[in-house]
Protein backbone atom coordinates (compact mmCIF):
# COMPACT_ATOMS: atom_id res chain seq x y z
CA UNK A 1 0.00 0.00 0.00
CA UNK A 2 1.40 3.22 -0.96
CA UNK A 3 1.43 5.78 2.19
CA UNK A 4 1.36 9.60 1.82
CA UNK A 5 3.01 12.50 3.39
CA UNK A 6 2.34 16.04 2.98
CA UNK A 7 4.38 18.58 4.11
CA UNK A 8 2.36 21.98 5.12
CA UNK A 9 2.62 25.33 7.18
CA UNK A 10 0.01 27.30 6.76
CA UNK A 11 2.23 30.47 6.57
CA UNK A 12 4.96 30.90 3.78
CA UNK A 13 8.55 30.35 3.93
CA UNK A 14 8.77 28.25 7.37
CA UNK A 15 11.41 25.44 5.31
CA UNK A 16 8.46 23.39 3.85
CA UNK A 17 10.63 22.50 0.97
CA UNK A 18 13.66 22.51 2.06
CA UNK A 19 12.54 19.85 4.64
CA UNK A 20 10.22 17.92 1.94
CA UNK A 21 13.85 17.89 -0.53
CA UNK A 22 15.38 16.11 2.59
CA UNK A 23 12.74 14.04 3.23
CA UNK A 24 13.07 13.22 -0.42
CA UNK A 25 17.26 12.69 -0.05
CA UNK A 26 16.07 10.32 3.30
CA UNK A 27 13.47 8.02 2.10
CA UNK A 28 14.40 4.68 0.32
CA UNK A 29 11.58 3.49 -1.77
CA UNK A 30 9.30 6.38 -2.58
CA UNK A 31 7.68 9.47 -5.49
CA UNK A 32 8.27 13.13 -4.45
CA UNK A 33 5.45 15.57 -5.83
CA UNK A 34 5.32 18.89 -5.95
CA UNK A 35 2.24 20.19 -4.99
CA UNK A 36 2.84 23.77 -4.64
CA UNK A 37 2.02 24.51 -8.56
CA UNK A 38 1.83 28.22 -8.68
CA UNK A 39 5.44 28.69 -6.82
CA UNK A 40 7.30 25.33 -7.50
CA UNK A 41 10.68 25.14 -5.99
CA UNK A 42 11.21 21.72 -5.67
CA UNK A 43 12.56 21.21 -9.08
CA UNK A 44 15.73 23.95 -8.05
CA UNK A 45 16.91 21.35 -5.22
CA UNK A 46 15.85 17.93 -7.32
CA UNK A 47 17.12 18.60 -10.62
CA UNK A 48 14.58 16.85 -12.55
CA UNK A 49 14.91 15.42 -15.82
CA UNK A 50 11.02 15.78 -17.44
CA UNK A 51 10.46 12.55 -19.15
CA UNK A 52 6.53 13.01 -19.55
CA UNK A 53 4.67 16.45 -20.06
CA UNK A 54 0.77 16.80 -20.31
CA UNK A 55 -0.90 19.97 -20.79
CA UNK A 56 -3.32 20.50 -18.11
CA UNK A 57 -7.08 22.05 -18.89
CA UNK A 58 -8.26 24.11 -16.57
CA UNK A 59 -12.17 25.13 -16.76
CA UNK A 60 -13.43 26.38 -20.14
CA UNK A 61 -13.30 29.91 -20.64
CA UNK A 62 -15.80 32.19 -22.30
CA UNK A 63 -15.70 33.32 -26.14
CA UNK A 64 -17.62 36.20 -27.38
CA UNK A 65 -18.45 36.74 -31.12
CA UNK A 66 -18.77 40.10 -31.15
CA UNK A 67 -20.63 39.84 -34.37
CA UNK A 68 -23.32 37.51 -33.92
CA UNK A 69 -24.00 39.73 -30.37
CA UNK A 70 -27.12 41.46 -30.32
CA UNK A 71 -25.71 43.25 -27.44
CA UNK A 72 -29.23 42.06 -24.97
CA UNK A 73 -26.86 42.33 -21.30
CA UNK A 74 -28.14 39.19 -20.48
CA UNK A 75 -24.01 37.91 -19.97
CA UNK A 76 -24.12 41.15 -18.42
CA UNK A 77 -26.80 40.90 -16.02
CA UNK A 78 -26.21 37.41 -14.79
CA UNK A 79 -22.33 37.16 -14.75
CA UNK A 80 -21.50 37.00 -11.45
CA UNK A 81 -17.51 37.51 -11.14
CA UNK A 82 -17.76 40.76 -13.08
CA UNK A 83 -16.67 39.07 -16.25
CA UNK A 84 -18.53 41.36 -18.31
CA UNK A 85 -18.75 45.43 -18.45
CA UNK A 86 -22.20 46.95 -18.55
CA UNK A 87 -21.68 47.34 -22.62
CA UNK A 88 -21.27 43.47 -22.47
CA UNK A 89 -17.17 43.87 -23.38
CA UNK A 90 -15.75 40.55 -21.77
CA UNK A 91 -12.77 40.07 -19.82
CA UNK A 92 -11.55 36.78 -20.03
CA UNK A 93 -8.86 37.02 -17.53
CA UNK A 94 -12.53 37.58 -14.81
CA UNK A 95 -13.72 34.62 -16.05
CA UNK A 96 -14.25 31.46 -13.72
CA UNK A 97 -15.35 29.32 -16.20
CA UNK A 98 -19.18 28.56 -15.21
CA UNK A 99 -20.37 28.60 -17.86
CA UNK A 100 -23.70 30.77 -17.65
CA UNK A 101 -23.09 33.47 -20.18
CA UNK A 102 -23.34 30.67 -22.52
CA UNK A 103 -26.38 29.36 -20.68
CA UNK A 104 -28.14 32.88 -21.24
CA UNK A 105 -27.25 34.26 -24.44
CA UNK A 106 -30.01 33.80 -26.75
CA UNK A 107 -28.06 34.15 -29.61
CA UNK A 108 -24.96 31.68 -29.04
CA UNK A 109 -22.59 34.72 -29.54
CA UNK A 110 -20.46 32.65 -26.53
CA UNK A 111 -19.19 29.67 -26.61
CA UNK A 112 -17.17 27.94 -23.56
CA UNK A 113 -13.42 26.82 -24.94
CA UNK A 114 -10.54 24.80 -23.24
CA UNK A 115 -7.83 26.59 -21.99
CA UNK A 116 -4.27 25.21 -21.60
CA UNK A 117 -4.08 26.72 -17.74
CA UNK A 118 -0.57 24.90 -17.23
CA UNK A 119 1.31 21.65 -17.61
CA UNK A 120 2.17 18.92 -15.57
CA UNK A 121 5.40 16.79 -15.80
CA UNK A 122 6.51 13.16 -14.57
CA UNK A 123 10.39 13.43 -14.15
CA UNK A 124 13.09 11.48 -13.23
CA UNK A 125 15.42 12.62 -10.44
CA UNK A 126 18.45 11.03 -8.23
CA UNK A 127 16.24 10.97 -5.43
CA UNK A 128 13.86 8.68 -7.92
CA UNK A 129 10.59 10.02 -9.56
CA UNK A 130 9.68 13.43 -9.30
CA UNK A 131 5.73 14.76 -10.09
CA UNK A 132 5.55 18.67 -10.33
CA UNK A 133 3.62 21.21 -12.62
CA UNK A 134 3.68 24.66 -13.74
CA UNK A 135 0.56 27.01 -13.57
CA UNK A 136 0.27 29.67 -16.07
CA UNK A 137 0.17 33.12 -14.73
CA UNK A 138 -3.13 34.05 -13.39
CA UNK A 139 -4.60 30.67 -14.22
CA UNK A 140 -8.07 29.29 -11.95
CA UNK A 141 -8.41 25.80 -11.25
CA UNK A 142 -4.80 25.40 -9.16
CA UNK A 143 -7.05 23.04 -6.42
CA UNK A 144 -7.42 20.58 -9.98
CA UNK A 145 -4.22 21.07 -11.07
CA UNK A 146 -2.53 19.75 -7.74
CA UNK A 147 -5.52 16.85 -8.03
CA UNK A 148 -3.80 15.73 -11.20
CA UNK A 149 -0.29 15.99 -9.65
CA UNK A 150 -1.38 13.62 -6.74
CA UNK A 151 -3.25 11.46 -8.89
CA UNK A 152 0.31 11.17 -11.54
CA UNK A 153 2.31 10.48 -8.49
CA UNK A 154 -0.06 7.52 -6.79
CA UNK A 155 -0.04 5.44 -10.72
CA UNK A 156 3.99 6.23 -10.91
CA UNK A 157 4.30 4.97 -7.30
CA UNK A 158 1.88 2.27 -8.04
CA UNK A 159 3.73 1.26 -11.64
CA UNK A 160 7.11 1.25 -10.07
CA UNK A 161 6.20 -0.30 -7.06
CA UNK A 162 7.03 2.35 -4.58
CA UNK A 163 5.72 2.29 -1.41
CA UNK A 164 5.56 6.17 0.00
CA UNK A 165 4.79 9.35 -1.62
CA UNK A 166 6.46 12.42 -0.18
CA UNK A 167 4.38 15.83 -1.14
CA UNK A 168 5.46 19.47 -1.01
CA UNK A 169 2.42 21.46 -0.20
CA UNK A 170 1.43 24.96 -1.41
CA UNK A 171 1.11 28.04 1.68
CA UNK A 172 -2.36 28.96 2.68
CA UNK A 173 -5.37 27.19 4.08
CA UNK A 174 -7.59 27.14 0.43
CA UNK A 175 -8.28 24.61 -2.48
CA UNK A 176 -4.79 24.28 -3.16
CA UNK A 177 -3.74 23.12 0.72
CA UNK A 178 -7.39 20.92 0.65
CA UNK A 179 -6.09 19.63 -2.71
CA UNK A 180 -2.60 18.24 -1.31
CA UNK A 181 -3.98 16.91 2.12
CA UNK A 182 -7.28 15.43 1.30
CA UNK A 183 -7.10 11.86 1.74
CA UNK A 184 -3.62 11.68 2.78
CA UNK A 185 -1.88 9.35 5.71
CA UNK A 186 0.15 12.15 7.79
CA UNK A 187 1.16 15.72 7.61
CA UNK A 188 4.28 17.01 8.84
CA UNK A 189 3.32 21.02 9.68
CA UNK A 190 5.86 23.38 10.08
CA UNK A 191 6.02 25.97 12.48
CA UNK A 192 8.44 29.10 12.56
CA UNK A 193 8.23 30.67 16.48
CA UNK A 194 7.29 34.03 14.51
CA UNK A 195 3.93 35.85 15.58
CA UNK A 196 2.87 35.13 12.18
CA UNK A 197 3.92 31.87 12.22
CA UNK A 198 2.21 30.46 15.10
CA UNK A 199 -1.35 32.56 13.54
CA UNK A 200 -1.12 30.63 10.36
CA UNK A 201 -0.08 27.08 11.65
CA UNK A 202 -3.46 27.30 14.25
CA UNK A 203 -6.06 27.50 11.40
CA UNK A 204 -3.50 24.86 9.90
CA UNK A 205 -4.16 22.52 12.45
CA UNK A 206 -7.17 22.85 12.13
CA UNK A 207 -7.77 22.48 8.50
CA UNK A 208 -6.11 19.15 8.82
CA UNK A 209 -8.25 17.84 12.12
CA UNK A 210 -11.26 18.97 9.68
CA UNK A 211 -10.38 16.47 7.18
CA UNK A 212 -9.22 14.29 9.97
CA UNK A 213 -5.80 13.96 9.26
CA UNK A 214 -3.09 13.03 11.55
CA UNK A 215 -0.45 15.75 12.22
CA UNK A 216 3.10 16.22 13.52
CA UNK A 217 5.04 19.47 13.96
CA UNK A 218 8.04 20.69 13.51
CA UNK A 219 9.00 24.14 15.01
CA UNK A 220 11.89 25.39 12.34
CA UNK A 221 14.34 27.91 13.05
CA UNK A 222 13.33 27.56 17.11
CA UNK A 223 15.96 29.75 18.35
CA UNK A 224 14.78 32.65 17.05
CA UNK A 225 12.54 32.99 19.88
CA UNK A 226 12.76 30.92 22.69
CA UNK A 227 9.73 32.34 24.17
CA UNK A 228 7.52 31.08 21.13
CA UNK A 229 9.40 28.02 20.77
CA UNK A 230 7.65 27.23 24.33
CA UNK A 231 4.31 28.48 23.11
CA UNK A 232 4.14 26.55 20.49
CA UNK A 233 5.09 22.95 22.38
CA UNK A 234 2.58 23.88 24.93
CA UNK A 235 -0.28 24.33 22.70
CA UNK A 236 0.68 20.90 20.16
CA UNK A 237 0.74 19.54 24.18
CA UNK A 238 -2.98 20.45 24.54
CA UNK A 239 -3.81 19.73 21.11
CA UNK A 240 -2.56 16.13 21.01
CA UNK A 241 -0.20 16.91 18.75
CA UNK A 242 3.53 15.30 18.30
CA UNK A 243 6.49 17.77 17.70
CA UNK A 244 8.58 15.49 15.86
CA UNK A 245 11.56 17.92 16.60
CA UNK A 246 13.28 21.19 16.54
CA UNK A 247 15.43 22.69 13.67
CA UNK A 248 17.80 25.61 14.97
CA UNK A 249 18.37 28.35 12.42
CA UNK A 250 21.34 27.30 9.99
CA UNK A 251 22.92 29.29 7.11
CA UNK A 252 23.22 25.78 5.62
CA UNK A 253 19.50 26.04 4.60
CA UNK A 254 20.43 28.95 2.53
CA UNK A 255 23.67 27.34 1.50
CA UNK A 256 22.51 24.28 0.41
CA UNK A 257 19.35 26.09 -1.56
CA UNK A 258 22.44 28.03 -3.91
CA UNK A 259 24.09 24.91 -4.41
CA UNK A 260 21.24 23.11 -5.26
CA UNK A 261 21.38 20.26 -2.98
CA UNK A 262 19.42 19.32 -0.37
CA UNK A 263 20.53 20.16 3.19
CA UNK A 264 21.12 16.20 3.72
CA UNK A 265 24.19 16.20 0.85
CA UNK A 266 25.22 19.42 1.65
CA UNK A 267 25.87 19.18 5.07
CA UNK A 268 26.59 16.97 8.05
CA UNK A 269 26.22 19.07 10.97
CA UNK A 270 23.43 19.74 13.18
CA UNK A 271 20.90 20.56 11.03
CA UNK A 272 21.14 17.50 8.38
CA UNK A 273 21.33 15.20 12.06
CA UNK A 274 18.35 16.80 13.37
CA UNK A 275 16.28 16.27 10.13
CA UNK A 276 17.47 12.80 10.11
CA UNK A 277 15.43 12.55 13.62
CA UNK A 278 13.01 14.04 12.24
CA UNK A 279 12.81 12.04 9.30
CA UNK A 280 12.96 8.21 11.30
CA UNK A 281 9.75 9.32 13.78
CA UNK A 282 7.95 10.11 10.62
CA UNK A 283 8.71 6.77 9.15
CA UNK A 284 7.70 4.83 12.15
CA UNK A 285 4.81 6.90 12.37
CA UNK A 286 3.57 6.03 8.55
CA UNK A 287 4.57 2.64 9.04
CA UNK B 1 14.83 55.32 -14.66
CA UNK B 2 16.87 55.10 -11.18
CA UNK B 3 19.47 57.95 -12.30
CA UNK B 4 16.57 60.36 -13.23
CA UNK B 5 15.43 60.69 -9.25
CA UNK B 6 16.93 62.90 -7.00
CA UNK B 7 18.99 62.22 -3.97
CA UNK B 8 17.37 60.41 -1.00
CA UNK B 9 15.29 62.36 1.25
CA UNK B 10 15.01 65.86 -0.71
CA UNK B 11 11.33 65.57 -0.46
CA UNK B 12 9.31 64.50 2.23
CA UNK B 13 7.00 61.67 2.85
CA UNK B 14 4.09 62.50 1.98
CA UNK B 15 4.39 63.78 -1.64
CA UNK B 16 1.47 61.16 -2.96
CA UNK B 17 -0.90 62.98 -0.71
CA UNK B 18 0.43 65.84 -1.49
CA UNK B 19 -0.50 66.00 -4.63
CA UNK B 20 -4.04 64.91 -3.33
CA UNK B 21 -3.42 61.51 -5.34
CA UNK B 22 -5.24 58.59 -5.24
CA UNK B 23 -2.79 55.37 -5.01
CA UNK B 24 -2.97 51.97 -4.66
CA UNK B 25 0.00 49.76 -4.01
CA UNK B 26 -0.16 46.02 -3.68
CA UNK B 27 2.77 44.15 -1.95
CA UNK B 28 3.41 41.12 -3.69
CA UNK B 29 5.11 37.42 -3.91
CA UNK B 30 5.11 34.32 -5.78
CA UNK B 31 6.98 32.74 -2.86
CA UNK B 32 5.64 32.84 0.54
CA UNK B 33 7.45 34.30 3.66
CA UNK B 34 9.50 36.64 1.80
CA UNK B 35 8.47 39.89 3.59
CA UNK B 36 5.45 41.15 2.43
CA UNK B 37 3.40 41.81 5.45
CA UNK B 38 6.91 43.04 6.82
CA UNK B 39 6.99 45.67 3.84
CA UNK B 40 3.27 46.60 3.68
CA UNK B 41 2.85 46.74 7.11
CA UNK B 42 6.15 49.16 7.67
CA UNK B 43 5.04 51.30 4.41
CA UNK B 44 1.75 51.83 5.91
CA UNK B 45 3.36 52.97 9.30
CA UNK B 46 5.65 54.95 7.61
CA UNK B 47 3.10 57.09 5.50
CA UNK B 48 0.55 59.13 7.51
CA UNK B 49 -3.15 58.39 6.55
CA UNK B 50 -2.46 55.48 4.27
CA UNK B 51 -5.18 52.75 4.94
CA UNK B 52 -4.28 48.95 4.87
CA UNK B 53 -5.39 46.06 3.20
CA UNK B 54 -4.90 42.64 4.48
CA UNK B 55 -5.90 40.26 1.27
CA UNK B 56 -4.37 37.25 2.15
CA UNK B 57 -7.78 35.56 3.77
CA UNK B 58 -5.46 32.41 4.33
CA UNK B 59 -3.57 33.52 6.45
CA UNK B 60 -3.70 37.77 7.22
CA UNK B 61 -0.65 38.50 9.62
CA UNK B 62 -0.52 42.30 9.09
CA UNK B 63 -2.90 42.86 12.55
CA UNK B 64 -0.23 41.32 14.53
CA UNK B 65 1.50 44.49 13.95
CA UNK B 66 -0.87 46.49 14.48
CA UNK B 67 -2.31 47.47 17.95
CA UNK B 68 -5.98 47.07 19.44
CA UNK B 69 -7.62 44.18 18.50
CA UNK B 70 -9.39 43.79 15.24
CA UNK B 71 -13.65 43.82 15.13
CA UNK B 72 -16.06 42.18 13.12
CA UNK B 73 -17.06 44.42 10.18
CA UNK B 74 -19.02 41.53 8.58
CA UNK B 75 -19.77 38.27 7.38
CA UNK B 76 -18.94 37.26 3.49
CA UNK B 77 -21.01 34.73 1.60
CA UNK B 78 -21.43 33.71 -1.87
CA UNK B 79 -24.74 31.89 -2.72
CA UNK B 80 -25.37 28.51 -2.71
CA UNK B 81 -28.53 26.82 -4.66
CA UNK B 82 -30.93 25.23 -2.37
CA UNK B 83 -33.20 22.49 -3.81
CA UNK B 84 -36.78 21.81 -3.39
CA UNK B 85 -37.21 17.93 -3.80
CA UNK B 86 -40.89 17.52 -4.04
CA UNK B 87 -40.84 20.06 -6.97
CA UNK B 88 -37.13 18.07 -8.35
CA UNK B 89 -38.19 15.37 -10.85
CA UNK B 90 -34.20 14.36 -10.88
CA UNK B 91 -33.86 14.85 -14.39
CA UNK B 92 -30.13 15.52 -13.56
CA UNK B 93 -29.60 19.02 -15.96
CA UNK B 94 -28.17 20.99 -13.17
CA UNK B 95 -25.23 18.39 -12.08
CA UNK B 96 -25.00 18.57 -16.15
CA UNK B 97 -24.23 22.01 -16.47
CA UNK B 98 -22.05 22.33 -13.30
CA UNK B 99 -18.77 22.76 -14.32
CA UNK B 100 -17.62 22.65 -10.54
CA UNK B 101 -18.91 18.86 -10.33
CA UNK B 102 -20.51 20.16 -6.97
CA UNK B 103 -24.16 18.55 -8.08
CA UNK B 104 -24.55 14.85 -8.73
CA UNK B 105 -28.20 13.07 -9.52
CA UNK B 106 -27.72 9.28 -9.70
CA UNK B 107 -31.59 7.91 -10.04
CA UNK B 108 -33.60 9.48 -7.61
CA UNK B 109 -31.11 10.85 -5.63
CA UNK B 110 -29.74 14.92 -5.71
CA UNK B 111 -26.27 15.21 -4.00
CA UNK B 112 -24.92 19.00 -3.53
CA UNK B 113 -21.20 19.32 -1.95
CA UNK B 114 -21.27 22.89 -1.42
CA UNK B 115 -17.43 23.22 -0.66
CA UNK B 116 -17.23 22.78 -4.82
CA UNK B 117 -19.98 25.36 -5.36
CA UNK B 118 -18.96 28.86 -6.77
CA UNK B 119 -22.27 29.99 -6.62
CA UNK B 120 -22.59 30.74 -10.28
CA UNK B 121 -26.44 30.43 -9.96
CA UNK B 122 -26.05 28.22 -13.51
CA UNK B 123 -28.11 25.30 -11.56
CA UNK B 124 -31.00 27.96 -10.68
CA UNK B 125 -31.24 29.05 -14.63
CA UNK B 126 -31.19 25.55 -15.70
CA UNK B 127 -33.68 24.23 -13.57
CA UNK B 128 -36.56 23.45 -15.90
CA UNK B 129 -39.28 23.09 -12.78
CA UNK B 130 -37.82 25.57 -10.58
CA UNK B 131 -36.75 23.60 -7.86
CA UNK B 132 -33.70 25.49 -7.06
CA UNK B 133 -33.74 28.85 -5.10
CA UNK B 134 -30.71 30.38 -3.38
CA UNK B 135 -29.30 31.04 -0.08
CA UNK B 136 -26.70 32.29 1.37
CA UNK B 137 -23.47 30.01 2.62
CA UNK B 138 -20.80 31.88 4.64
CA UNK B 139 -17.11 31.64 3.32
CA UNK B 140 -15.57 34.10 6.38
CA UNK B 141 -15.73 37.32 7.94
CA UNK B 142 -13.88 40.69 7.71
CA UNK B 143 -12.29 42.60 10.31
CA UNK B 144 -10.93 46.03 11.32
CA UNK B 145 -8.70 47.71 13.85
CA UNK B 146 -9.97 49.70 16.25
CA UNK B 147 -8.61 52.77 14.07
CA UNK B 148 -9.81 51.69 10.60
CA UNK B 149 -6.49 52.00 9.31
CA UNK B 150 -6.58 48.37 8.92
CA UNK B 151 -8.83 45.55 7.49
CA UNK B 152 -8.50 41.98 6.42
CA UNK B 153 -10.23 39.07 5.57
CA UNK B 154 -10.44 35.49 6.92
CA UNK B 155 -11.82 32.84 5.21
CA UNK B 156 -13.62 30.05 6.85
CA UNK B 157 -11.64 27.02 8.17
CA UNK B 158 -12.35 24.38 5.02
CA UNK B 159 -13.48 26.69 2.20
CA UNK B 160 -11.54 26.85 -0.51
CA UNK B 161 -12.07 29.77 -2.50
CA UNK B 162 -10.99 33.24 -0.73
CA UNK B 163 -11.49 35.23 -4.07
CA UNK B 164 -15.09 36.53 -2.93
CA UNK B 165 -13.71 37.89 -0.01
CA UNK B 166 -10.82 39.54 -1.18
CA UNK B 167 -13.07 40.81 -3.84
CA UNK B 168 -15.37 42.52 -1.30
CA UNK B 169 -12.23 44.02 1.06
CA UNK B 170 -11.09 46.08 -1.95
CA UNK B 171 -14.32 47.18 -2.51
CA UNK B 172 -13.54 49.01 0.98
CA UNK B 173 -10.87 51.09 -0.88
CA UNK B 174 -11.80 54.76 -0.77
CA UNK B 175 -11.29 56.48 -3.84
CA UNK B 176 -8.58 59.27 -2.15
CA UNK B 177 -5.04 58.97 -0.43
CA UNK B 178 -3.00 55.62 -0.41
CA UNK B 179 -4.10 52.46 0.26
CA UNK B 180 -1.85 49.54 0.62
CA UNK B 181 -3.17 45.93 -0.35
CA UNK B 182 -1.32 42.99 0.85
CA UNK B 183 -1.83 40.21 -1.16
CA UNK B 184 -1.70 36.47 -0.67
CA UNK B 185 1.30 34.31 -2.30
CA UNK B 186 1.33 32.64 -5.43
CA UNK B 187 0.21 33.38 -8.99
CA UNK B 188 -3.12 31.68 -9.00
CA UNK B 189 -6.42 33.67 -8.62
CA UNK B 190 -6.07 34.85 -4.95
CA UNK B 191 -2.84 36.92 -6.23
CA UNK B 192 -4.13 38.07 -8.93
CA UNK B 193 -7.67 39.52 -7.07
CA UNK B 194 -5.42 41.50 -4.95
CA UNK B 195 -2.91 42.49 -7.50
CA UNK B 196 -5.56 43.62 -10.26
CA UNK B 197 -6.59 47.42 -10.28
CA UNK B 198 -3.50 48.57 -8.42
CA UNK B 199 -1.80 51.92 -9.60
CA UNK B 200 1.38 49.70 -8.72
CA UNK B 201 2.82 46.65 -7.56
CA UNK B 202 5.65 46.10 -5.50
CA UNK B 203 7.71 42.74 -5.36
CA UNK B 204 9.54 41.32 -2.78
CA UNK B 205 11.79 38.86 -2.72
CA UNK B 206 14.78 37.21 -1.24
CA UNK B 207 18.20 36.78 -2.99
CA UNK B 208 18.05 32.55 -3.00
CA UNK B 209 17.61 30.59 -5.97
CA UNK B 210 13.63 29.95 -4.34
CA UNK B 211 13.26 33.71 -4.49
CA UNK B 212 14.78 34.18 -7.73
CA UNK B 213 12.47 31.43 -9.47
CA UNK B 214 9.27 32.97 -7.89
CA UNK B 215 9.83 36.26 -8.41
CA UNK B 216 10.01 35.80 -11.98
CA UNK B 217 6.49 34.04 -11.74
CA UNK B 218 4.63 36.90 -10.22
CA UNK B 219 6.82 39.12 -12.83
CA UNK B 220 4.59 37.62 -15.96
CA UNK B 221 1.58 37.73 -13.87
CA UNK B 222 2.24 41.34 -13.53
CA UNK B 223 2.87 41.93 -16.74
CA UNK B 224 0.07 40.45 -17.86
CA UNK B 225 -2.02 42.30 -15.85
CA UNK B 226 -0.42 45.48 -17.43
CA UNK B 227 0.74 47.77 -13.63
CA UNK B 228 3.71 49.55 -13.09
CA UNK B 229 5.65 47.47 -10.68
CA UNK B 230 9.04 47.24 -9.09
CA UNK B 231 10.90 45.07 -6.49
CA UNK B 232 12.02 44.69 -3.24
CA UNK B 233 15.25 43.02 -1.71
CA UNK B 234 14.65 40.98 1.51
CA UNK B 235 17.17 39.70 3.61
CA UNK B 236 19.27 41.28 1.30
CA UNK B 237 23.04 39.09 2.34
CA UNK B 238 22.00 35.64 2.46
CA UNK B 239 21.77 34.58 -0.79
CA UNK B 240 23.60 36.03 -4.03
CA UNK B 241 23.34 38.33 -6.69
CA UNK B 242 21.04 36.43 -9.16
CA UNK B 243 17.85 38.92 -8.52
CA UNK B 244 19.55 41.55 -9.04
CA UNK B 245 21.34 41.23 -12.18
CA UNK B 246 17.80 39.42 -13.09
CA UNK B 247 15.96 43.00 -12.43
CA UNK B 248 18.68 45.06 -14.30
CA UNK B 249 18.64 42.81 -17.53
CA UNK B 250 14.87 43.10 -17.37
CA UNK B 251 14.98 46.67 -16.86
CA UNK B 252 13.28 45.73 -13.97
CA UNK B 253 13.77 49.06 -11.03
CA UNK B 254 15.14 47.53 -7.87
CA UNK B 255 12.97 49.96 -5.24
CA UNK B 256 14.68 48.63 -2.28
CA UNK B 257 16.68 46.26 0.01
CA UNK B 258 16.31 45.28 3.47
CA UNK B 259 19.29 43.52 5.06
CA UNK B 260 19.51 40.47 6.37
CA UNK B 261 19.78 41.19 10.19
CA UNK B 262 18.68 38.92 13.22
CA UNK B 263 17.40 41.85 14.94
CA UNK B 264 14.79 42.73 12.14
CA UNK B 265 13.88 38.96 12.85
CA UNK B 266 13.30 38.87 16.43
CA UNK B 267 11.06 42.20 15.93
CA UNK B 268 9.33 40.51 13.58
CA UNK B 269 8.95 37.17 15.80
CA UNK B 270 7.03 38.96 18.34
CA UNK B 271 4.79 41.45 16.42
CA UNK B 272 7.19 44.25 16.20
CA UNK B 273 7.37 46.22 13.28
CA UNK B 274 11.06 47.76 12.40
CA UNK B 275 10.18 50.94 11.60
CA UNK B 276 9.30 51.27 15.20
CA UNK B 277 12.30 49.82 17.08
CA UNK B 278 14.67 51.03 14.99
CA UNK B 279 13.68 54.07 13.51
CA UNK B 280 16.83 53.97 11.38
CA UNK B 281 15.06 51.48 8.99
CA UNK B 282 12.04 54.15 8.62
CA UNK B 283 13.91 55.70 5.87
CA UNK B 284 14.64 52.81 3.57
CA UNK B 285 10.39 53.40 3.92
CA UNK B 286 10.57 56.66 3.45
CA UNK B 287 11.94 56.46 0.02
CA UNK B 288 10.47 53.74 -1.32
CA UNK B 289 7.22 55.13 -1.03
CA UNK B 290 8.44 58.64 -2.61
CA UNK B 291 10.13 56.67 -5.15
CA UNK B 292 6.59 55.03 -6.00
CA UNK B 293 5.04 58.27 -6.13
CA UNK B 294 7.20 58.90 -8.53
CA UNK B 295 6.33 55.87 -10.87
CA UNK B 296 2.77 56.10 -10.47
Amino acid sequence: MVRELTVISGKGGCGKTTLAASFSALARNHVTADADVDAADMHILLDPEIQRRETFHGLNIATKNDDICINCGKCFENCRYGAFDPDNTLHQEKCEGCAVCELVCPVGAIKMVERQAGEAYISSTRFGPLVHAKLHAGEEASGKLVALVRERARTVAEEHGKDLIVIDGPPGTGCTVIASITGVDMVLIVIEPTLSGIHDSRRIIEVARHFRIPSMVCINKFDINLENTERIMEFCQAEGIEVAGKLPYDENATQAMMAGKTVIEFSDGVLSGNIRDIWKKIEKALS
Amino acid sequence: MLSEEKGPGTDTVTTITDRGLNVRITVASGKGGTGKTTIATNLALSTGGSVLIDCDVEGPNSHIFFPGPMKKLKEVSIPAPEFDLEKCTYCGKCAEFCQYNAISVIGEKLLFFEELCHGCGGCKIICPVNAISEREHRIGIMEHNPERTLFHGLLDISEPFGVPIIRELKGLAKNEGVTIFDSPPGTACPAVEAIRDSDFCILVTEPTPFGLNDLKLTVDVVREIGIPFGVVVNRDGIGDDQVERYCSEEKIPLLARIPNDLEIAKAYSNGTPMVEVFPRYRKIFEELYERIGRMV
